[in-house]
């Protein structure tokens, strides 16, 4: 039998649990499904198990906050289904999700995806080497199994989680051989006019400096203005070497790289199902189109977190208690004046967290080199074409999905996750437009792989009677 | 402005409308081909590429037939051989009472001197492919069949069509046809194109063509959809269909399982785009699963659905318009025309310089599907 559901909720982030936990108070049938086992999202992935330990508090107040929130879930009445992966919605809305082999379909009157961001890919000589991660992958180590490099590790890349992540990372008794900043030498000044309105959230600022701090009291060398990174050895990485903006090249050995250039929303849904989206020229990545309820172009389907924009943890909560508001108020639960009145003071808190976000998107955004890879470069790792192949395909105007037909970019497992972006890119550098104009790979099911066993067990013969 | 001239407009860039401009160019026609998106956006870029003669209607069996001999000497006529693999196709029977009406088949398609279609029996079955289940009891192959590469396929008719002197515009719509003397005038935005000839290969939408030049030729639209997986160890070379199921099913050179079999998503003619209904899907993998049992760990990596037109009687449109002088229709393949496209190309080329061909494509005229509507 089909299950049916006021509100379905995909991932058990920041925004996924408050939106759940708010619209069940809102007397809706709520429904949370996460392809984790516990919940937490990325963030605070492992919170119920690793906050109250010594790690939890290495690991900081921000990531122990999410503990209250788990427990508030587990006390909410909302249906949680975790380790359940969803590779398919159809409108209407019914999601196909898959558990220990076995798929389901669920009917909701209405949808909130709350599936966050996604690693920026940076593709760059060597990035496909054994030993390379990034490092919101090793984070997930680090808290899940508590794993530290026993090595010290190189950590490159631009953003506010390589210094988190540096920072917990020496809490924990992690080594770090070198911090390649990789953030162009005129963010700075491009990001200070921003400043006298991110003072607004000056705590997120002072954490900023704090993780600095840090990395200088444990004499990390860091290196400013790294151009260009490439990773060197034959089965795993063995050395590093890198080019600052003032022309030097060092080489130095390594065996083991952790590479980050900033997070994008994470848009395979809405893009598979069709949803307006908007090009972010200050974080260069698309976000679905949302209203003030962070409802999409599609009556029903609505967004909440990351996925809407990268805004933070706090600004995730913030946007899923809002959407919930917003989805109560479309299924006539709350009048337009009572979802007003819950919504200004969650509004006027987001306000507060989006003030931050132009000063940091100036100060953390990415080197060209990160969209102009090198020719021999791979920029699709699953059918291992490099960015010559690309170019070679993008003579004319041909979109990202002509290029996909001729040269099978994209076609692989990953759905174009890796290489999505990079190939917008090039095509728009070797076509001179702008990446809104050139557009996206359109986004074929299943959003993740599902078994063709998985798949058959959906057609179950009718039940006579 | 004045209109671009030639000899011949193909509106379409799939497969058909590039194998008729090949023809026409090598018979030394200037041919301009407008297509709306880009070549091969819709079916030819979905199809399953299956290259098939088994269990055809026979009326289409002669034109299949020499296609079929065409696709094993298509370097020759395409400078690539688009990845074709004559490893068979074969139609198994998963019950005595199904290999009975494979055997009827057979009959039916000897007593018209076919002889291409033989029935197998289990150990038969079983020698050629080991992964089956061992509850299939027989079939029915056709071993100079086989499958091919589709965006291979579409980049040698592209790109020969091109050497021959077609022009490919991508990205022009036609939106209305005027007549203007004895020529035609294709209107694609601010954009126009003349020409005496006008062949409608224009696919799912090539019955909105028919009507600009006044043709009202009833038809349907289908969006079948495929599955493809990531790639395992060679499992099977065939290509497997099973009577009563929808399934096509064979594995490719990378070794990605490719599975079809004419399952319907849903098509938005207006929006030009097929989505694909998982529910239905599952019917395709249930019964891929259970006649390759190995199968049923592999992982989808894509499913996709590809707008074409289909007929009553799922015969396609081969032939002049019944009311439009040089107009000439090529669509409506409902699902099984890949195969078709060598020699369709051939005869639309024969038809357009001779005025006839000696083919037999009675079966296909246009009028076939307008008189049925009249009379309904």
């Amino acid at each position: 039998m089909t299950r049916t559901f006021d509100l379905a909720v995909v991932g058990a982030g920041p925004a996924g649990m408050a939106a759940a936990i708010a619209a069940k108070a809102l007397g809706m049938d709520v429904l949370l499904i996460d392809e984790q086992a516990a919940p937490g999202g990325q963030i605070w992935r492992g919170v119920e198990g690793v906050a109250a330990t010594s790690d939890g508090a290495q690991l900081g107040a921000d990531y122990q906050a999410g503990a209250a929130v788990a427990a508030a879930l587990r006390a909410s009445g909302v249906v949680y289904e975790p380790a359940t992966q969803l590779w398919q919605i159809e409108p209407g809305w019914r999601l196909f999700t898959s558990r220990e082999q076995q798929a389901d379909i669920i009917e909701a009157a209405t949808v909130l995806l709350a599936t966050g961001a996604q690693e920026r890919p940076a593709p760059f000589p060597g990035w496909t080497l054994p030993g390379v991660l990034t490092v919101g992958a090793a984070q997930i180590l680090l808290k899940t199994a508590a794993q530290v490099p026993d090595r010290p590790v190189w950590i490159a890349g631009c953003g506010p989680l390589p210094l988190l992540y540096a920072a917990q990372l020496l809490r924990l008794g992690g080594r770090i051989a070198g911090f390649l900043d990789t953030a162009p030498p005129g963010n700075r000044r491009a990001a200070l006019p921003h400043l006298p309105q991110a003072l607004r959230a000056a705590g997120d600022l002072l954490k900023g400096l704090g993780w600095m701090r840090e990395l200088r009291r444990a004499n990390v060398p860091l290196v400013r203005h790294v151009v260009e990174i490439e990773a060197l050895g034959r089965e795993q990485v063995s050395a590093v070497r890198y080019r600052t903006s003032d022309g030097r090249e060092r080489t130095e050995s390594a065996s083991m790289l952790l590479i980050h250039e900033g997070v994008v929303p994470n848009i395979h849904p809405t893009m598979a199902l069709g949803c307006a989206h908007d090009w972010s020229d200050d974080q260069l990545c698309w976000a679905p189109a949302l209203d003030r309820w962070g409802e999409t172009s599609l009556v029903g389907l609505f967004v909440a977190g990351d996925g809407a924009g990268i805004a933070g943890a706090r600004a995730a909560s913030l946007r899923g208690e809002l959407a919930a508001i917003g989805i109560a108020r479309q299924a006539g639960r709350l009048d337009e004046g009572e979802a007003d009145q819950r919504a200004g003071g969650l509004r006027r808190r987001l306000g507060r967290e989006l003030a931050v976000r132009p000063f940091l998107d100036a100060l953390f955004r990415p080197r060209p080199a990160v969209f102009a890879p090198h020719d021999d470069t791979v920029v699709c790792r699953c059918e291992e074409l490099t960015a010559r192949d690309i170019r070679a395909a993008a003579v004319g105007t041909p979109g990202p999905n002509q290029v996909k037909a001729f040269t099978r970019a994209g076609m692989g497992p990953c759905q174009g996750r890796q290489c999505g972006y990079t190939v917008s890119h090039l095509l728009a550098a070797a076509q001179k437009r702008p990446v809104a104009e050139v557009g996206f790979y359109r986004i074929r099911p299943p959003l993740k792989p599902v078994t063709l066993g998985e798949l058959a067990s959906l057609d179950r013969p009718e039940t006579v009677g | 402005m004045s209109a671009i001239a030639s000899d011949v407009i193909v509106i379409g860039g799939g497969l058909h409308g590039l194998s008729a401009a090949l023809q026409l160019a090598r018979a030394r026609r200037k041919v301009v081909v407008l297509e709306r998106a880009w070549t091969g956006r819709h079916a030819s870029g979905a199809t399953a590429a299956g290259v098939r003669t088994l269990r055809r209607d026979l009326a289409e069996m002669p034109l299949a037939l020499e296609a079929m001999d065409m696709w094993h000497r298509l370097s020759a006529i395409v400078g690539d051989d688009c990845g074709f693999k004559a490893h068979g196709q074969v139609c198994v029977a998963e019950t005595p009472r199904h290999l009975a009406t494979l055997e009827e088949r057979a009959a039916l398609a000897r007593r018209h001197g076919y002889d291409h279609e033989e029935v197998i029996d289990r150990p038969e079955l079983q020698r050629i492919m080991p992964a089956i289940s061992s509850h299939c009891v027989g079939g029915l192959i056709a071993r100079r069949d086989g499958s091919a590469d589709p965006h291979r396929t579409l980049a040698a008719f592209r790109r020969s069509a091109e050497a021959a002197g077609v022009a490919i515009c991508e990205g022009t719509g036609v939106t209305a046809i005027e007549r203007r003397g004895s020529d035609w005038i294709a209107v694609a935005g601010d954009r126009r194109f003349t020409a005496p000839v006008v062949i409608n290969a224009a696919g799912a939408w090539a019955g909105q063509v028919a009507a600009m030049v006044g043709d009202d030729i009833p038809l349907g639209t289908k969006a079948s959809m495929m599955i493809v997986t990531e790639p395992i160890e060679p499992l099977v070379k065939p290509v497997v269909s099973a009577l009563g199921r929808s399934l096509s099913f064979k594995q490719t050179d990378r070794g990605a399982l490719l599975i079809g079999g004419g399952l319907q998503g849903r098509s938005d003619l207006d929006g030009q785009l097929a989505h694909v209904a998982m529910a239905e899907l599952a019917k395709g993998a249930r019964a891929a699963v259970e006649i390759f049992p190995a199968a049923r760990g592999v992982r989808v990596a894509r499913a996709w659905a590809g707008l074409e037109a289909k007929t009553a009687d799922l015969l396609p449109v081969i032939g002049p318009s019944p009311g439009a002088p040089g107009v000439f229709h090529v669509f409506g393949f409902s699902g099984h025309g890949f195969q078709l496209v060598p020699a369709v190309g051939a005869a639309m080329a024969e038809l357009v310089t001779q005025g006839a061909t000696n083919r037999p494509i009675a079966a296909f005229a246009a009028g076939r599907l307008m008189t049925l509507k009249a009379a309904a």
